[in-house]
């Protein structure tokens, strides 16, 4: 097995396994929706070093997508599922040239063009074809228990995507790129596609993520899909636990996403207090996450 | 062009702004030689490996390797068809393990293992070979740098000053390095300020002066050379 394989398999039966023993089933979507986005921006961000403000885009993306699919060219939720992701990775390719920016740059660029593909899905102008700002209503397809077994396969496959990475040539090129691009190139690597390649596997990740959660909900408003705290969430769940490792992620959804279940939807004020002091300590004192501090004591972090 | 010129440089500009950084360099390197480029400093030698390697586009000029034109090709083309070179200030991938450094260089070349074990061992990076680049001295840095370069299987390489901070053993050592590299076919083209180490691994110089060459030939020649000696210690 690979390092980090069993920590992968052991993560997905645990949400295959759950629903059964715990009835919240709201809360265990929601956090494998967190866990793919937050090993979508671990692609991008832990083993490039983009920092996507905008990864919400491709989330949003996905959900119109799949659900335009569905709804326009009546197609089945898993066939309309890959033409969401497709939606995802081809806003990704006409962004990439985003990639040529570097650090607040693009966080900024990729922001912006996320509420580009929110204002051309979201404009009344279009309600023929997106229900405009209207929302989607998915009814006929509705099937909580198929979207939810779906989601378990997309965590999967979005864990082993990082399982690949943390055990490929591919993946040690990639991290190669986000230290020295220069250096990269004179090892031979063709810094421009690898980069586009993981910005579009981050982009697929997060469109497949969004298609899965707009067949679960099944009725969904343009506003919400497109919201930057999606981003801002997976962007910190990512940071906490520590990017560019497979667990690192997982680690920080699991912990925050529990918090913010905890106390954020009851007490959103104290919440905001507490993941705002959260931040704050992460940058200052733990800028790699927690997997620095297992690092730290000479822990091999898969 | 001299027929056995590995590397052919002609007529190289490179303007930053109204700067004229390199004003018509010309130079070639043979399989095997050791061609050492001195000058004054700002005199354009990074620039021009620079420009060689594809870090910077030329704005005038053709190079030439192995008689086919290379100006065109993005670094990686350049590297995978031998081109390769050191940095003035190593830029080893610094969270990664010496050894890592290594592998990602060997598998975009035709390289395996044991290229990495031999480079390891020539460079005397061995005992560090587990360790995060970023925490090896300066010196290490360097022939991490090098040794980076060699994994790629390079026809042609170009030093940017690997001798600057080196202590006299590790000179000696890092000029017997070099003087192996030639004779193992590899071309080399050496940017360095010491000269002592330049005596030690070249047998020609070209010296530069603001972007273009003033002299070319043996470096004892260019020591009495009155143009070299007025751009050394004339200003
Ligand atoms: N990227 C750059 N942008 C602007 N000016 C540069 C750049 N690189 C080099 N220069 C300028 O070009 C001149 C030559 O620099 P360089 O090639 O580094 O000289 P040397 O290596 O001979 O000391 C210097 O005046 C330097 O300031
Ligand atoms: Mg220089």
């Amino acid at each position: 097995m690979p390092r980090g394989g069993w920590y992968s398999v052991g993560v997905v039966l645990m949400f295959a396994v759950l629903p059964f023993v715990y009835g919240n089933h709201a809360l265990l979507f929601n956090m494998m929706m967190y866990l793919v986005l937050a090993q979508g921006i671990n692609v991008l961000f832990g083993f490039t070093g983009y920092l996507p403000f905008g990864y919400v885009g491709f989330f949003g993306t996905g959900a119109y997508g799949t659900s335009l699919a569905i709804l326009l060219l009546h197609l089945p939720p898993l066939p309309a599922l890959l033409v969401g992701a497709a939606a995802a990775m081809l806003v990704g390719l006409v962004l990439a040239p985003l990639l040529k920016l570097s650090g607040a740059y693009f966080a900024i660029a990729s922001l912006a063009a996320s509420e580009v593909v929110y204002y051309i899905v979201s404009n009344p102008h279009l309600t023929p074809l997106t229900q405009g700002p209207y929302g989607i209503s998915l009814v006929q397809t509705y099937n909580a228990a198929q979207s939810y077994a779906v989601m378990v396969a997309v965590l999967a496959l979005a864990l082993g995507a990082v399982v690949y990475l943390r055990n490929s040539n591919l993946g040690l090129a990639l991290q190669a790129i986000r230290e020295e691009p220069i250096s990269a190139g004179f090892a031979g690597i063709n810094v421009v596609r690898e980069r586009t390649r993981a910005w579009l596997l981050s982009a697929a990740l997060a469109g497949l993520a969004g298609g899965v959660y707009a067949w679960h909900v099944s009725v969904f408003y343009p506003k919400p899909v497109f919201d930057l705290s999606i981003s801002v969430f997976a962007i910190v769940f990512t940071l906490f636990g520590g990017a560019a490792t497979l667990l690192g992620p997982v680690v920080g959804t699991l912990l925050l996403y529990g918090l913010y279940n905890w106390i954020g939807i009851s007490q959103p004020e104290y919440f905001q207090l507490v993941f705002g002091i959260v931040i704050v300590v992460l940058v200052l004192f733990l800028p790699n996450g927690l997997m620095s501090l297992l690092r730290r004591i000479r822990v091999d972090v898969p | 062009m001299s027929p056995n010129a590995l590397l052919s440089v002609s007529g190289l500009s490179k303007r930053f702004g109204a700067y004229r950084a390199l004003d018509g360099l010309s130079l070639e390197v043979a399989a095997g030689e050791i061609l050492g480029l001195v000058g004054p400093n700002g005199s354009g030698k990074t620039t021009a490996i620079n420009v060689i390697s594809g870090v910077y586009a030329a704005d005038a000029g053709t190079i030439r390797f192995d008689g086919r034109p290379v100006g065109g090709l993005p670094i990686h083309r350049r590297a995978r068809l031998g081109i390769n070179r050191t940095f003035q200030v190593p830029k080893p991938f610094r969270s990664l393990t010496v050894t890592e450094n290594l592998e990602v260089a060997s598998a975009h070349s035709r390289s395996g293992d044991n290229q990495i074990r031999e480079c390891l061992e020539l460079l005397a990076l061995d005992s560090v070979a587990g360790r995060e680049a970023a925490s090896l001295t300066s010196a290490q840095q360097k022939r991490l740098d090098l040794a980076r370069a060699l994994v790629a299987r390079p026809r042609l390489l170009l030093v940017d000053e690997i001798g600057a901070g080196l202590n006299p053993a590790e000179l000696q050592l890092m000029a017997q390095t070099l003087l192996a590299i030639a004779g193992s076919g590899v071309a080399l083209l050496v940017v360095e300020h010491l000269l002592g180490f330049l005596r030690a691994v070249a047998s020609r110089v070209v010296v530069m002066d603001a972007g273009r060459e003033i002299f070319e030939g043996p470096l004892d020649l260019a020591a009495r050379d009155p143009q070299v000696i007025d751009v050394f210690l004339g200003r």
